[in-house]
């Protein structure tokens, strides 16, 4: 269906699958992502959206498959299987939670500090001593914590409890906090889940901006006007399955697709 | 006041329960020499009485709290104790940190050496709750078993100097670091567990390790312990034993000292932080590129490494090791200190240490009340102040410009 594009992709998942016991939430799915591209992946609930993030991420380990992840700029190529989920982030490909799971009794600055841990070298006797290297890279890493933190709009709230921001600005803190571990590759479950239009505005100019800054995007989404405007290409899951994939106008009018939304009688 | 009558009730049936459960020590007087029993019927309305009116005061001081809390919901954040406040504003930090050091430095002239022994021990359980702190508090591993790493600091001491006449300043790094060995050693088979099976574990540790020093004479000569283990010397000099007392409360001080540095700096530090998110969030802390394994590990060896240096130290005060003053009470004592103390918060566990020490010598007084009144005062202090003595504030970061990047600052 799709023409494959210019260069090699940065994600290449092919065969992907994983079973719960007797359930089986991935089922030999294919999809690529390319550089800075953004992807939207959609399905009705429970057709295992989720568990595709825990797989790419390592947090889950997939029943078969293979996911591997290049860099764009030096092109190398790295299978992600069985590697551990703080691997991943390192290769530069790092995640949003759909269910909020920030470090709540944190601040606000904290929170995205955490995110430049594995950019970061300082170790045991150089917190002690606090030498000049460590004392370079501390600040190193507020200054780049507080740029994330302003480019998300939150520079307002620094010193916050992250526990206490309001639900869209948590929402806008783990894509500071992902952002903040350089990745090349985003992955957003539901960013726009339980926010008012104002704020999902903001969030697609945001999204936007993160793009024209050269990462590239896979995001999981149930707001249709949302993924409809923003998204490059649309990954389309039922029951495991990839049903279907093209341009948003394409997906539209898709008859499978409004088959797995409608149920079988529907349209 | 907004009491219902179902609170009073409320109130009553805990005093009745309060009646029944203290009955057997406070009301039957057994005396088995004559082999008579007196019944203390008197103390039953003192123990009722006392009993209702602590809970209803509770009962009214939590439903004020939760009327506060309704009002002001979101603002939640955690507020600076008036230590922490006055140790932050300028104008009383420095004036307050000398007058604590001042008094620290003049308590054994002040007072007797006694006295001076006992502030002893209570500087020792300082070091083992900021040690405790840093795995429970910080990283959120609970560790029942921490006993074991006082252990294992004492027995180095004993034993090297036993087999090979290591003396103490010798002994005190190698305790400090097998201590932490041993940590890394508790740590791998752990690395898996969380919560509840952790503790588990970490109790099963101490238990062990108790046990085989209680159990394998040929190498810790079982229960009988090591007695004649030397005191610290201070440059080949004798010392009276009045002089050594000091002698080894300055070096606690001095310990002290230490611990608070290094354990602020490193909780201040990108180290310090990965614990914290280890402890709100594995999963996101993890997925944030944190590698799990490792700083658990170091959370664990350097957890350890106090015990070890405290129990080198606790040896050579003693002068005798035995395996009887190493049961889990010990571990349940610090860990009290550090959950008391408001997890994480440096200050607090120093409160709490002293508190938790001192407190049940000076409830001598009350003589066989003693533990009674301390249990009281442990539980009021869990319905009073649930997140601890002084709850850990989180420390703001600043972006300083090129200039004054040395005069990085910060405090608990
Ligand atoms: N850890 C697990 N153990 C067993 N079953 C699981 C587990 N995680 C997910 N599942 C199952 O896998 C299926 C897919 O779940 P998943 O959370 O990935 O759906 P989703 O597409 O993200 O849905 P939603 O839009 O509601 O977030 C569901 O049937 C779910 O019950
Ligand atoms: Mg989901």
């Amino acid at each position: 269906m799709m023409n494959k594009r210019m260069s090699k992709p940065i994600l290449d998942v092919s065969g992907l699958t994983m079973d719960f016991g007797g359930i089986r939430a991935l089922d030999h799915l294919d999809f690529d992502v390319q550089a800075t591209e953004i992807v939207a992946l959609i399905g009705p609930n429970g057709a295992g959206k989720t568990t595709l993030f825990n797989c790419l991420t390592g947090i889950y380990q997939p029943t078969d498959g293979e996911i591997r992840l290049a860099c764009p700029k030096t092109g190398q190529q790295t299978r992600l299987n069985g590697l551990k989920p703080n691997k991943i982030t390192e290769k530069g490909m790092a995640r949003t939670f759909q269910n909020i799971r920030l470090f709540s009794q944190m601040t606000v600055l904290e929170n995205v500090m955490i995110g430049r841990h594995c950019r970061t070298h300082s170790l045991i006797l150089g917190a002690i001593l606090r030498n000049r290297k460590t004392r370079e890279e501390e600040q190193e890493t507020i200054h780049k914590s507080y740029e994330i933190l302003e480019k998300v709009g939150l520079a307002g709230q620094v010193d916050e409890l992250a526990g206490n921001l309001s639900y869209g600005a948590q929402r806008r803190l783990e894509i500071a906090r992902a952002l903040a571990t350089e990745p090349f590759l985003l992955l957003l479950d539901e960013p726009a889940a339980g926010m008012n239009p104002q704020e999902t505005v903001e969030l697609v100019t945001l999204i936007r901006q993160i793009r024209d800054e050269g990462h590239a995007i896979l995001l999981i989404e149930h707001d249709m006007k949302l993924v409809m405007t923003l998204s490059d290409r649309v990954v389309v899951m039922d029951y495991g399955e990839k049903i279907a994939e093209g341009t948003p106008e394409q997906i539209r009018t898709n008859r499978e697709v409004i088959k797995a939304y409608l149920g079988e009688d529907g349209e | 006041m907004m009491m219902t009558v179902k609170e009073i009730k409320k109130s009553l049936l805990v005093s009745l329960w309060f009646v029944f459960l203290t009955f057997p020590i406070m009301v039957i007087k057994v005396n088995p020499i004559e082999r008579t029993v007196t019944w203390r019927w008197s103390n039953v309305l003192y123990v009722a009485v006392g009993s209702f009116v602590i809970s209803l005061l509770a009962k009214a001081w939590l439903v004020r709290k939760a009327r506060a809390a309704g009002r002001q919901q979101a603002a939640c954040q955690a507020r600076a104790s008036i230590l922490q406040e006055l140790l932050h504003r300028p104008g009383y930090r420095y004036p307050l940190i000398i007058m604590f050091s001042g008094l620290a430095l003049a308590f054994p002239h002040l007072f007797s050496t006694y006295q001076a022994n006992i502030m002893t021990t209570a500087l020792m359980y300082i070091v083992l709750g900021l040690g405790l702190n840093i795995v429970v508090g910080v990283a959120g591993l609970l560790d029942l078993g921490y006993v074991a790493f006082y252990a294992i600091g004492a027995y180095s001491y004993a034993l090297l100097n036993l087999n090979f006449h290591l003396g103490f300043w010798a002994a005190l790094p190698i305790g400090g670091l097998l201590a932490a060995l041993f940590g890394l050693l508790l740590g791998f088979p752990v690395l898996r567990l969380r919560g509840d099976y952790l503790a588990i574990v970490t109790l099963g540790f101490g238990e062990i390790i108790r046990l085989v020093l209680e159990n394998w004479n040929a190498f810790s000569k079982g229960p009988s312990g090591i007695s004649n283990i030397p005191r610290p010397g201070f440059f080949g000099l004798e010392m009276s034993l009045d002089h050594a007392m000091i002698y080894m409360y300055y070096l606690m001080i001095g310990l002290v000292l230490l611990t608070v540095f290094v354990v602020n700096r490193l909780q201040h530090s990108r180290l310090g932080r990965a614990w914290l998110a280890l402890r709100e969030d594995e999963i996101a802390c993890q997925a944030m590129g944190i590698d799990k394994t490792r700083i658990k590990l170091t959370a664990f060896a350097l957890g350890a490494f106090w015990a070890g240096l405290v129990g080198v130290i606790f040896a050579a005060k003693t002068t005798f090791v035995n395996p009887a003053s190493f049961t889990f009470l010990e571990s349940a004592i610090i860990l009290a200190i550090v959950v008391l103390g408001g997890m994480g918060s440096i200050v607090g566990v120093i409160c709490s240490a002293l508190i938790l020490t001192l407190l049940p010598e000076y409830l001598r007084a009350l003589s066989e009340y003693r533990m009674l009144a301390f249990g009281a005062i442990l539980v009021a202090m869990m319905i009073f102040k649930p997140e601890g003595l002084i709850a850990a504030v989180r420390r703001t970061y600043r972006f300083h410009e090129r200039k004054s990047v040395a005069a990085l600052q910060d405090d608990e």
